[in-house]
């Protein structure tokens, strides 16, 4: 049955693009929780605040236009500029890194040295604040992302499997464009990680605050740096949803499907997340493509990845690649 | 203020410099309670300088406030000749004070290389794009650094565990690795909080062999806490004594041993 074999093919690579945009959000989370044992809930909706800030300062919105209209009787709406991608780029990540310094100076510095769970619920309630303040000053409407990457079947590929095999392999263009930034991100990241003075700090600050402090790292400065990285990152993550699937409030629940890649592949890696987020990319579709639609009536993609997260939990917790967990008793 | 390059010779012939640091009529609260009582002293360059005194004397209180994790409520710290502006503990470290814990507080998931490597991180200058790129300035300041981090490993005979993750170490080699990495740092000031704490005779003389060695070798200038009199007096040029947070003594062993003070502190004495 060589069709059904190249239609496997097909989903195969079709999951791997899927995983990477996964492991794009799980990165997030396992940036802040290496660097702070914070879990943070609100990665997703700061990739959807990220990918409306960026359509808004791309297209001239006006920030907090209906607020300001409803107390002033204006009708203000537009700035009526539109500016560069890139440079809009540039300007998001700005307001990412003021967005870290707020969160660092107004919540968690104080609760330095909480609970984690105290931890985890400061950051569910910046999740519900954040998405207020996002509808408020960018508007709820369901928006098109476009900053000019490319989309649509890749028909150099199309051809080239089709004399080959005689089947044409449908590959979109912008999950190509996607994993070749999620890698680029990847080896960037482990780079700043592991040969930076920085990236030592921060996996200093990670491993036992006092003993950072003892050898002259400020507390303050990593925990900014890591939750601006985390911006970074829910940036790009926000760009390739917000590209594929529009921005609306929607981008904020796929946070809950890196839940499983994370369990996968551990809190504290970062290749863990990105192995994890292929995985569940590739499990999911080709379970769908090869179990799910011819027996178990289809739309097996919304729980496969919860299920498999489970089996790991069961057999294997702390993932793939995470840290062992050893108790001295 | 005391001269500068005043200083002194001790019993076995090391000159003592001038003064590093000086905590001037120091006083720390916490709420209602004092654990440190107007108390001055000084630590001069080169020398070991203990302080000892009872559980709970304030001793641990004391080395906190000169690496900067409390603030006295009153008093001046006075280092290198200049007094001390209010600092985050990060930032004396900067200005050359490293130190160790009572309990133990190494980066658990990182090697023991690694842990002695952080102890260079104030050290570090290149910029992070070069050193992301691993070029030029930034690969010979990582070299330079790796060899001194690699000499320390050397001089307190860690070499074999080099590259085991500090969580698998036994208690006793902990301690020398947290020494190991305050010393990378190349500090104009070692404090050491316990050093010998819940130690075996024997780590307890390796880690005295290890203190006077990195004494000599490096000329570090120390102070060090601890409670257990026999190991202090054998160690150190100066004797601070605290007892409930006020200073009973201070002076060379020999001094402390014979002051009724320090005598009725340890021994208890009758309240008729």
């Amino acid at each position: 049955m060589p069709e059904q074999f190249l239609w496997t093919i097909e989903v195969f690579l079709n999951g791997l693009m899927a995983g990477v945009l996964y492991a794009l959000v799980a990165l997030g989370f396992v940036l802040i929780y290496k660097a702070s044992g914070i879990f943070n809930f609100a990665q997703g909706v700061m990739a959807l605040f990220a990918a409306m800030t960026l359509y808004g300062v791309m297209n001239g919105q006006v920030p907090f236009a209906h607020l300001i209209n409803a107390v002033f009787g204006t009708e203000i709406h537009y700035f009526g500029w539109n500016l560069p991608a890139i440079l809009s780029i540039v300007l998001t990540m700005v307001v990412m890194i003021l967005l870290a310094w707020l969160v660092q100076r107004y919540i968690f510095r104080y609760l330095v040295g909480q609970e984690p769970i105290i931890l985890f619920m400061a950051t569910i309630g910046l999740a519900y604040f954040l998405e207020g303040v996002g509808d408020l000053m960018w508007g709820s409407d369901i928006k098109t992302l476009d900053v000019g990457l490319p989309q649509g079947i890749n028909l150099w590929i199309d051809e080239t499997t089709f004399n080959f095999f005689g089947y044409g392999f449908f590959i979109d263009n912008l999950d190509i464009v996607a994993s070749i930034v999620a890698a680029l991100l990847v080896a960037g990241l482990v780079i700043f990680a592991q040969y930076t003075k920085q990236g030592r700090a921060m996996r200093a600050v990670a491993d036992d605050h006092q003993a950072a402090l003892s050898v002259g790292v400020s507390l303050n400065f990593i925990w900014i740096l890591v939750w601006s990285l985390a911006g970074f990152v829910a940036l790009v993550a926000g760009i390739m949803w917000g590209a594929k699937s529009g921005v609306q409030f929607s981008l904020s629940l796929i946070a809950l499907k890196a839940l499983p890649v994370l369990m996968l592949g551990g809190f504290t890696s970062i290749p863990g997340a990105i192995v994890g987020g292929l995985i569940i990319g590739v499990g999911e579709k080709l379970f769908e493509f090869l179990i799910g639609a011819p027996y178990l009536g289809g739309a097996t993609e919304n729980w496969f990845a919860y299920m498999l997260a489970l089996l790991f939990l069961v057999f294997r917790p702390q993932g793939l690649f995470g840290e062992k967990i050893i108790e001295r008793v | 203020m005391l001269d500068q390059s005043e200083g002194y010779t001790t019993a076995d012939g090391r000159k003592i410099g001038g003064v590093v640091m000086e905590m001037r009529n120091i006083t720390l609260r916490f709420g209602g309670v004092e654990a440190i009582k107007d108390i001055s002293f000084d630590i001069r360059e080169g020398e070991i300088r203990a302080i000892i005194g009872p559980n709970g004397a304030g001793k641990s209180s004391m080395l906190n406030v000169i690496s900067g994790f409390y603030v006295p409520q009153e008093g001046e710290v006075w280092y290198k000749g200049a007094p001390r502006p209010s600092m985050k503990p990060y930032q004396v470290a900067r200005q050359g004070i490293a130190r160790t814990f009572q309990n133990i507080a190494l980066f658990e998931g990182m090697s023991v290389l690694d842990n002695v490597m952080t102890g260079r991180l104030t050290k570090m200058k290149t910029g992070l794009w070069r050193q992301a790129l691993w070029k030029g300035a930034a690969e010979s300041e990582e070299t330079a650094n790796r060899e001194v981090a690699e000499k320390i490993i050397d001089f307190l005979e860690i070499q074999a565990i080099r590259k085991t993750p500090v969580s698998r170490l036994p208690y006793g080699l902990k301690k020398r690795v947290e020494l190991a990495r305050a010393l990378a740092a190349e500090p104009s000031l070692l404090l050491l909080d316990e050093p010998m704490a819940g130690m075996n005779v024997e780590e307890k003389e390796d880690m005295s062999r290890f203190i006077l060695d990195v004494n000599d070798e490096f000329g570090t200038t120390i102070a060090l806490i601890e409670h257990d009199m026999g190991v202090v007096m054998d160690l150190s040029d100066r004797v601070v004594v605290m007892d409930y947070g006020k200073k009973i003594g201070d002076g060379t062993p020999d001094e402390v041993r014979n002051n009724q003070a320090v005598i009725d502190a340890y021994l208890g004495v009758s309240h008729d």
